[in-house]
């Protein structure tokens, strides 16, 4: 039976430590809305989505409150849209009218964010494909619940540079589509490299073509515990570290884990993975940079970063491997910039550069994510940093992503708030050299050689 | 059975496990073991109780007894077993 004591420790880290499940994602495909008629197609999609999500957050609450553990967010994904438009929309307007129906749909059952707004072109791009690319900027400064994503490379496909061209583009043109408010439209478009098909966490969530009808996947987290566990063990060798962090992650899985199956269970759909992640908040003590901090290094940066990284990474995988029947998604520690008071602390005293944040991202489950930059950094220079990270996932066969966000009207120096779990963050500097003529070739860059295991 | 945990953590409080007893009993809630201890001056008790004939639905349960407790100056939390079982066991 349990005891006092671990009824103590469980609740001390959900009071004190910030443990929570960060998202329960419903996966919802949309392949079977497709229509020739744009009307159609947007009728069958508002009502396939409020149809199955009706009860999700209700269920979320309820999951929340009989177990007292926080749920932060009820999201959706959706089919990559590209896919779904393909047959009715001519022109990205007609992409615009798909993302105001998902919009309304996020709104009526009371999600945050629905994710999908999204075209899967790692080897090339069909012509609705570059229709839907070419509506995200308007599609997100109209909208407040749509995420977007585009995949531009894979180990097995190699990097569709043209895609990562535009791309370069396409987020000058939504930073400035959304400049009234920062750029925040930026923060909701990420580029990625080796896109999960169940990743649960915004802005990279689409319901992936393998996937069934519809699907429940949790994302859970716990910086703050794991970083409370290393307290207790400042000068413990390399051992005693990582088996601390194992045993945490596992514990914190756990709790994804029986909070996906309850979910499943009382939504009637099938449960999908646990994304084993440390997602930090903006909160004070929920902070990646803090559990490296305390790993040993003085600030996020310093020499000794990456490995930190690295084995943090690696243990919080091996402990929550053995805590849920199936694991997927990104599964490892996020770092992003704005979202994490240690990183961003990091910055303001010149710790963290981007090319560190860049090496960091070669050993941890995303990539360069949620950094505002100057807003008169040219697309060129954007697409060069797109084409560095999807390298990094193409050669290391993991995901990578690039969620930056240049903010117009704003330069090193100033800083940027996006409110809520978004945070804020210090403008950091970019390398000022030109990248035009590499990306500015066009094609695409070969898989790599160790993609070639048939 | 639908088992629960009861927690109250606060400042030592004359009756309030009274107050928690009367309550769970009036509701038809068998109470199957109770520790306590003190850490640091506060008070920290558990209940492992039987929920299968409550008499009231999960979400008013957990309500009214947060309600008793913060009458009284402690945290009331009453979360089904299952999550500690989970995290603490293999």
């Amino acid at each position: 039976m349990i005891n006092l004591q671990e009824v103590i420790e469980t609740n001390k880290m959900i009071e004190q430590e910030n443990l929570d499940v960060r998202t329960i994602t419903m996966g919802i495909s949309l392949l079977d809305c497709a229509d020739n008629d744009l009307t159609v197609t947007c009728e069958k999609i508002y009502k396939k989505i409020t149809t199955l999500a009706c009860d999700l957050v209700k269920t979320g609450e309820d999951i929340s409150k009989e177990f007292g553990i926080p749920i932060v967010n009820k999201r959706i994904s959706v089919t990559p849209i590209s896919l779904v438009g393909s047959a009715c929309c001519r022109t990205p307007g007609d992409y615009v009218q798909i993302a105001k129906t998902l919009d309304k749909a996020a709104k009526e059952v009371g999600v945050n964010f629905l994710g999908g707004y999204s075209a899967i072109v790692s080897k090339g791009m069909t012509k609705s494909d570059e229709l839907l690319i070419r509506s995200i900027p308007m599609a997100l400064a109209c909208t407040t619940y749509i995420c977007s994503s585009i995949n531009v490379g894979s180990t097995k496909t190699g990097i569709n540079m043209d895609a990562v061209r535009l791309m370069g583009d396409i987020i000058k043109q939504t930073a400035e589509a959304t400049k009234e408010v920062d750029s925040l439209g930026c923060a909701k478009l990420v580029v990625l490299c080796n896109a999960p098909d169940d990743n649960p966490f915004m802005a990279g969530a689409f319901h992936g073509v393998s996937e069934a009808d519809a699907i429940i996947n949790v994302g859970v987290s716990g910086p703050g515990v794991v970083k409370y566990a290393l307290e207790q063990i400042p000068d413990a060798n390399f051992e005693l570290l990582c088996e601390t962090i194992k045993r945490t992650a596992f514990k914190i899985t756990r709790v994804g884990q029986l909070v996906a199956q309850e979910a499943s269970r009382r939504l009637g759909i099938p449960f999908g993975i646990i994304d084993l992640s440390l997602a930090p908040t903006p909160a004070v003590g929920d902070s990646v940079a803090d559990i490296l901090k305390c790993i040993g290094v003085e600030h996020p940066g310093a020499p000794g970063t990456t490995a930190a990284l690295a084995l943090l990474n690696d243990q919080v995988k091996k402990g929550g491997v053995m805590a849920s029947s199936y694991v997927g998604g990104l599964s490892g520690a996020f770092i992003p910039v704005s979202e994490d008071q240690g990183m961003i602390d990091a910055v303001e005293v010149g710790a963290l550069t981007l090319e560190k944040l860049e090496a960091m991202t070669c050993v941890c489950s995303v990539g360069l994510d949620m950094i505002a930059i100057p807003g008169d950094t040219p697309a060129t220079t954007i697409a060069g940093i797109i084409a560095d990270e999807s390298a990094i996932g193409v050669v290391n066969q993991k995901t990578t992503a690039v969620r930056i966000i240049p903010v117009i009207g704003k330069t090193v120096g100033d800083t940027v708030e996006f409110g809520g779990l978004l945070g804020y963050a210090p403008i950091m500097p970019v390398n000022t050299f030109s990248s035009q003529r590499f990306v500015d070739r066009g094609g695409r860059i070969p898989a790599p050689i160790h993609s070639f295991k048939n | 059975m639908t088992r629960a945990i009861i927690t109250v953590v606060g400042k030592d409080t004359v009756g309030i496990i009274a107050k928690v007893c009367t309550y769970l009993a009036d509701n038809q809630i068998n109470i199957l073991d109770i520790s306590q201890t003190i850490v640091q001056e506060f008070f920290n008790m558990m209940m492992i109780v039987d929920l299968t004939k409550s008499v009231k639905a999960f979400d008013v349960l957990s309500d009214e007894l947060a309600e008793i407790g913060s009458n009284t100056g402690v945290q009331v939390k009453c979360q089904l077993e299952d999550i500690f079982d989970k995290m603490h066991r293999i």
